[in-house]
């Protein structure tokens, strides 16, 4: 007996797939009994494999699964790269506002002047981007359905666009904003396989349409509360093979573009988003050399009690993942202080790399050779005068070599904080290949504007490393 | 203070200095003096504690026991001297160390006006002007504007003699002068010490070029490792170089 492997991300919890809270090597969830139901019917084995969200469609293509079900949304993107399956749950794109602006924000047109927040790649983003320019909001996306609605209540944003499934299961957790009732669009979730797997699709579309039939696609739906009125409909329309558009009810999605085409329309929103890559990092490093020079005095100058503070800093920062201090700092610390995302990204980064850096200080201090230092007493100066006139100019040539080599790292590092909400580089290019559903141009436009900044850098280095070779000692 | 002659006023004394690093003796008992217009020389073989003891002048090295008396400036054995005390102490020594140590981030010039400038609080355009001149006195004013990688030994020296006299101290320090000259620069270098003896100052060299101490000194102090003798200062005295 063969196996169905399928590819799912239990990150996206229920009731799409979730690690069972009973039993956490346990899967459980409206996909994962949809699968079963598949490979059953197909005379298979399901296997599972846990692919991050962003990358199954990769997946799908590269060959490593059969079929990703983790409710993906219809789009003409993906009916036009991938073999996507017949429908088989429709779902609203919903507004959810704080229940105090339930009154005043009742559509996207009243959210002019405000920023609404979604998760990056869906259908709801499309429809923001959109809005941007003919409604006058911002739209703020993010890699999880769960902080849009906690920044929502934060005040950071001022309202969601998700589907209804995703706003309801927030509602139960997270009291204090209300779904507006009026349906923004109309989408659906499929199955998604690779495009030389049609044959499989086929069967899949008909083994859909007989769980329709025979009651069983609905059991599993009621089983997690999403069934409504709207699946009966679907499925009828289904089984008499009407066609039914990826989305509506808001002007159709734009088709999908030729290779140069979309290049040549995701170009400026590229460069855009390297503005702020390399605006982020040029701040964050002048921040971390600030504070990076300090402690590395605090550390060869300071008291035991300072020295001891600061090396314990130092190991915190570099022991600890960056991913992690930037959720600290932007979600964990809001209750106490609400950082915009851009000062939290540039306090995260410098915060991180300030660490690195004072090490690299310290060493460039303890390098200084001693004669130097006792020339400058000598003539009279006095120890701070030591450190900022000879020491510290001469620590700072020994220090650019790693240092140009750290304001690299940086460059490619300030990625990382696509995950509070700055839209960055990689971040945009992510939403670029999600949207044209091939990574081979917006990965060669990243990679080439990644490079446009980084190669200046390391060739300044290289000449100042160069000029001042022969002069450290 | 003066000397016993009552003659010239006594720019440097050395009282019962003790010096240990760690628990090994460096200097044990060492006292001398050292008159205005002096050129001193400091002799012994290797380890007998001579850049040591220009050292603890200069007060880069602090020493256990004794007094160092430098133009008024006491510092005592045993005691950090204060704040106050390095500053006076400072203005009245220059030091010129063997190696020289030329600060390599900056030029000859910017070398030369650092102390003047931002210990002595001379206006920029006043330093630059006086150490000019003072690069021209040793004959290397061409090369301020270089770095000091880019001199040569000799160079090197003049520029480092240059940077100890820009606050015009009193007492010039230099440890090892001649290490590195050949016999031609060894003459110049000696004109240039009685030049500056010429203008009131007090030199104390640590050296053991037998041959230039002769030469160019006007009293020998040769002191031998603490372990060997007790007393290990002995004065020649200023005629010693008369009987030569």
């Amino acid at each position: 007996m063969g196996e169905l492997v399928w590819a799912g991300d239990p990150e996206g919890g229920a009731p799409f797939v979730q690690a069972d809270p009973a039993d956490p090597s346990h899967l459980e969830g409206l996909d994962v009994e949809i699968a079963d139901l598949l490979a059953r019917r197909l005379g298979r084995t399901p296997r599972f494999i846990n692919i991050t969200f962003t990358s199954i469609e990769q997946s799908i293509v590269r060959g490593d699964a059969d079929i990703g079900l983790s409710g993906f949304e219809d789009t003409p993107v993906r009916r036009t790269t991938l073999a996507t399956t017949i429908p088989y749950y429709e779902f609203r794109e919903v507004l959810s506002v704080r229940t105090s602006d339930a009154d005043r924000f009742r559509t996207l047109a009243d959210l002019r002047g405000r920023s609404v927040a979604t998760l990056g790649g869906t259908i709801a983003y499309e429809i923001l981007l959109r809005s941007e320019s003919s409604l006058g909001l911002t739209a703020v996306t993010y890699d999880d359905d769960l902080h849009p609605y906690s920044d929502l209540l934060l005040g950071r944003v001022d309202a969601v666009l998700l589907d209804n499934v995703l706003a309801d299961r927030r509602r139960r957790a997270m009291p204090g904003f209300t779904v507006q009732p009026n349906t923004v669009a109309v989408g659906h979730y499929v199955g998604i396989l690779a495009r030389p797997s049609s044959a499989l699709r086929d069967q899949v579309n008909d083994l859909m349409l007989g769980a329709m039939r025979d009651g069983s696609l609905e059991r599993i739906l009621r089983r997690w509360n999403v069934w409504n009125d709207d699946q009966p409909r679907l499925y009828e329309r289904l089984m008499a093979g009407e066609p039914v558009a990826a989305v509506s009810g808001f002007d159709a999605l734009p088709a999908v573009p030729s290779r140069s085409e979309a290049a040549r329309r995701y170009w400026p929103s590229l460069v855009r988003a390297s503005g702020v890559t390399l605006l982020l990092s040029c701040l964050a490093m002048g921040l971390a050399v600030v504070l990076g020079s300090l402690i590395a005095t605090g550390r060869v100058y300071g008291s035991r009690l300072t020295r001891g503070a600061l090396s314990a800093y130092v190991e915190l920062m570099r022991g600890t993942p960056i991913l992690l201090q930037l959720f600290v700092l932007y979600y964990g610390l809001a209750a106490a202080i609400r950082l915009p995302a851009f000062a939290a990204a540039l306090l995260g980064l410098a915060l991180n790399y300030a660490a690195y850096e004072s090490e690299i200080y310290r060493g460039a201090l303890e390098a200084v050779p001693i004669g130097q230092l006792e020339a400058a007493r000598a003539l009279g100066l006095s120890e701070r005068q030591v450190l900022t006139l000879v020491r510290g100019p001469q620590a700072f040539r020994l220090a650019l070599a790693p240092m140009t080599n750290d304001f690299v790292a940086l460059l490619k590092d300030s990625s990382l904080v696509s995950v509070l909400t700055v839209l960055e580089l990689t971040k945009q290019t992510q939403i670029f290949a999600t949207n044209v559903g091939s990574w081979v141009v917006p990965g060669a436009l990243c990679a080439t504007l990644y490079l446009a900044m980084s190669l200046p850098l390391a060739a300044l280095a290289r000449s100042l490393e160069r000029r001042w070779k022969t002069s450290t000692v | 203070m003066e000397d016993l002659d009552g003659m010239n006023p006594v720019v440097l004394q050395l009282v019962g200095v003790h010096l240990l690093r760690g628990s090994r003796p460096i200097v044990s008992g060492l006292s001398l003096t050292a008159s205005r217009g002096e050129r001193l020389a400091i002799m012994g073989p290797s380890g007998s504690g001579k850049t040591t003891v220009l050292r603890a002048i200069a007060a880069l090295e602090p020493f256990q026991s004794g007094q160092i008396v430098v133009d008024g400036v006491v510092l005592d054995g045993g005691r950090a001297p204060t704040p106050a005390a390095l500053r006076a102490l400072r203005r009245r020594v220059g030091l010129v160390f063997q190696f020289h140590y030329l600060f390599e981030h900056l030029t000859v010039l910017e070398n030369v006006c650092l102390a003047p400038v931002h210990v002595h609080g001379l206006a920029g355009a006043d330093a630059a002007r006086r150490a000019h001149d003072l690069l021209g006195l040793l004959g290397v004013d061409h090369r301020a504007g270089a770095l000091p990688r880019e001199l040569s030994g000799g160079e090197a020296q003049r520029v480092a003699i240059a940077r100890a006299l820009a606050v015009d101290p009193p007492l010039l320090l230099m440890d090892e002068p001649t290490a590195s000259l050949d016999s031609a620069r060894r003459e110049e270098l000696g004109d240039l010490l009685k030049q500056l003896v010429v203008q009131g100052r007090t030199l104390v060299i640590a050296t053991h070029d037998e041959e230039f101490a002769r030469a160019h000194a006007t009293a020998i102090i040769r002191i031998a490792p603490p372990t060997d003798i007790t007393v290990t200062a002995t004065r020649i005295g200023s005629d010693a170089n008369r009987d030569l």
